[in-house]
């Protein structure tokens, strides 16, 4: 793992990692609940990614917002919505963090800074702009950070989003998982360039390549990135190479991607990497993480426990909510 | 009183609304380089000498990203009165408008606000098939979106005022014939109707239709230019002793029911006048849901008046042709008496 750029605090490293550790943990738990016919709807699970979430978010304040994707657990994890009401969402109850109108592929909560997801690829990529236009034009220092997957680097809304935040210096940092597929399709088919980070260039701003399986490499490009925009000198893109362990969504049959491709990936798996990391530069015992891990578990338990026994919604609320102000 | 254009009532609402509250800005293509457009057809004129190019944010060619910075804009904690050229355009950014500025409030379950209104320009002006469309009929059947489609100067600024004030997306129709442009930007063959617009402020709230000229006979709605189609048409069967009454909505979402249907259950039948095409448009819509709650009132069945199922033609032959006229609204209503 690099060495950071910046000292970064013992506090935070235990948050990156009981955060990266509660994305996983949600994950699976998410998966085991559809898979026993639980949960209503679909889902698309974010395991393997866990550190480009963490990474960004770790470098980002509370009041900055965040856009996401049609797979947003992780980013939700990760910008400290409590896992109770990202839970309940998922059991469609009215504890949840959208109350039960959202759903997996819109969670969010803007008064944790998370827009609810936009789960049209590439959607979210001139909305960060915009909010970006915001907060510079309300003389604010806040930032934004855009996560997309490489797939979204494709369409047009990324080139007319990222284009406006270019020309008009707006705090955005766009964050590009590239997981290596759309869906099935992997990204060498779609894509003349090897890096998105380079496709950068074409809008005069940086483009620079994390680790995306290196919660540590992910934080100290945004921390520069996050500078980088609060003094407004700009966006910045980052593209970060990281792999989704799971299939695109819950009926994936992954037949696309070989067995080698995969054992790869999850040998650079960047939870026991940062555990490992932790333990031999003395930040924390193995029991100390030992006690993260009980502590990620129970918490776990109590989400599940709340949102199964939370309220859904009555069907005429339905009704409500199509404009603001018709709300519960 | 003075009488204003509805270029210059557009203008003086922004304006108004632009100096009250620091939050509201302009974003389109063309609307403030000095010594450009001032928007296609002239509203944001001379606005970025008073509040500067960051107020009246020129962008680039860019429709998903204008609608996307407005969507963005809004949540960030800015009031955007964003615009496009023309109306048609509004397609090039369905995705922002449909998929996120009108199902972001539903989608955080009421938490989030997208307070922005889209202007843009529509109707035919022999400017053939891609310039020239009415198309509101897309909007009014999206849930989330407030849709005004005034006809006066009076209603324009009253209700852009409002539509600025709103906490909802809101999209926001003028007619290119109503305008009143000036200059290299006039419309042949405009009405340019310059209407009473009071000097004192005021605001015209969603939802309120507004009887344009009163009648027993039939009931004739339309909207924006169709207003002025359906008052020609009353003029004439006037003459033959047929009074007409007819209705302008101002705005379609809200939709101002009680005002329509008490015209209709007095005259016993109704004429919609639009100038979409006819399928699966507003005026079908305006005519199935008055059957199914104003049935018994009915005389005759509801009749539609509307541009024929064509994209819109280039040569003005055709063009007439195309759209729907007094002679035609005459027609339809002589068909049910």
């Amino acid at each position: 793992m690099k060495l950071l750029k910046k000292k970064v605090e013992k506090d935070l490293l235990r948050r990156m990692y009981y955060q990266m550790l509660m994305a996983r943990r949600f994950e699976e738990q998410a998966s085991l609940l559809f898979v026993n016919g639980e949960l209503p709807g679909t889902v698309h699970l974010y395991a393997g990614q866990e550190a480009v979430a963490v990474g960004v978010c770790s470098a980002l304040r509370k009041d900055d917002y965040i856009t996401s994707t049609h797979r947003p657990h992780g980013h939700a994890v990760a910008k400290g919505i409590p896992v109770k009401a990202l839970m309940a969402e998922l059991f469609a109850k009215t504890t949840g963090c959208c109350r039960g109108y959202g759903g997996s592929m819109h969670m969010g909560d803007i008064d944790y800074g998370m827009v609810p997801a936009i789960a049209i690829v590439g959607g979210g990529i001139p909305v960060a702009a915009g909010i970006g236009l915001a907060f510079k034009r309300l003389k604010t220092d806040r930032v934004v950070a855009c996560f997309f997957g490489d797939g979204a680097s494709s369409e047009g809304a990324f080139h007319e989003g990222v284009n406006m935040a270019a020309i008009w210096d707006l705090p955005v940092i766009f964050v590009c998982e590239n997981n290596l597929y759309g869906a099935s399709t992997h990204v060498s088919r779609v894509m003349k360039v090897d890096n998105i980070a380079e496709r950068a260039s074409a809008y005069g701003i940086p483009g620079v390549i994390a680790d995306g399986m290196d919660v540590l490499s992910v934080y100290d490009a945004t921390v520069e990135a996050v500078e980088r925009a609060r003094s407004g000198s700009g966006p910045t893109l980052i593209e970060c190479k990281t792999y989704r362990f799971l299939g695109h969504s819950r009926t994936d049959p992954q037949q696309y991607r070989s067995k080698e491709e995969m054992e790869f990936w999850k040998s650079k798996d960047a939870i026991p990497r940062l555990k490992a990391w932790l333990i031999e530069n003395e930040h924390f015992t193995a029991e100390e993480i030992d006690r993260i891990h009980e502590e990620v578990e129970r918490e776990l338990d109590e989400a599940v426990e709340f949102a199964k026994n939370s309220p859904s919604p009555l069907p005429e609320d339905a009704l409500k909510n199509v404009f603001v102000g018709e709300g519960s | 009183m003075r009488k204003l254009t509805i270029v210059e009532a557009l203008k003086e609402a922004i304006r108004e609304e632009m100096i009250r509250d620091e939050r509201v800005f302009c974003i389109g293509e063309d609307i403030g380089t000095p010594g450009g457009w001032g928007g296609a057809f002239t509203v944001t004129k001379g606005l970025s000498e008073e509040f500067g190019l960051d107020r009246i944010l020129d962008t680039p060619i860019a429709e998903t990203g204008i609608a996307g910075v407005a969507v963005g804009a809004a949540i960030g904690g800015l009031r955007p009165i964003a615009d496009v050229q023309y109306g048609d355009f509004l397609f090039c950014m369905m995705d922002q408008l449909v998929n996120q500025a009108a199902k972001l409030t539903y989608m955080s379950g009421g938490k989030l606000c997208i307070p922005m209104v889209m202007r843009a320009p529509v109707g035919a002006t022999t400017r053939a098939a891609q310039h020239s469309q009415s198309l509101e009929s897309y909007f009014v059947h999206v849930p989330g979106l407030k849709v005004a489609a005034p006809c006066t100067a009076y209603d324009c600024k009253g209700l852009l005022k409002s539509a600025v004030r709103d906490d909802n997306p809101v999209l926001f129709f003028e007619h290119k014939l109503l305008y009143g442009s000036k200059g290299n930007r006039a419309e042949a063959g405009a009405l340019s109707p310059a209407g009473d617009v009071p000097e004192e402020e005021y605001l015209i709230p969603f939802g309120k239709a507004v009887v344009r000229r009163e009648g027993r006979d039939v009931t004739i709605v339309g909207k924006l230019l169709t207003v002025y189609r359906a008052l020609e048409a009353a003029e004439i069967l006037s003459k033959e002793g047929i009074e007409a009454e007819v209705i302008d909505p101002r705005t379609l979402v809200p939709f101002d029911w009680d005002t329509l249907l008490s015209s209709v259950k007095k005259t016993g039948r109704l004429v919609v006048v639009d100038e979409e095409p006819g399928n699966c448009g507003w005026a079908s819509d305006i005519g199935a849901k008055t059957s199914e709650m104003a049935f018994d009132y009915l005389d005759a069945p509801v009749r539609r008046v509307t541009a024929i199922d064509t994209p819109v033609p280039f040569a003005p032959e055709m063009e007439r042709y195309y759209l729907p006229n007094a002679e035609k609204i005459v027609a339809a209503v002589k068909s049910l008496t």
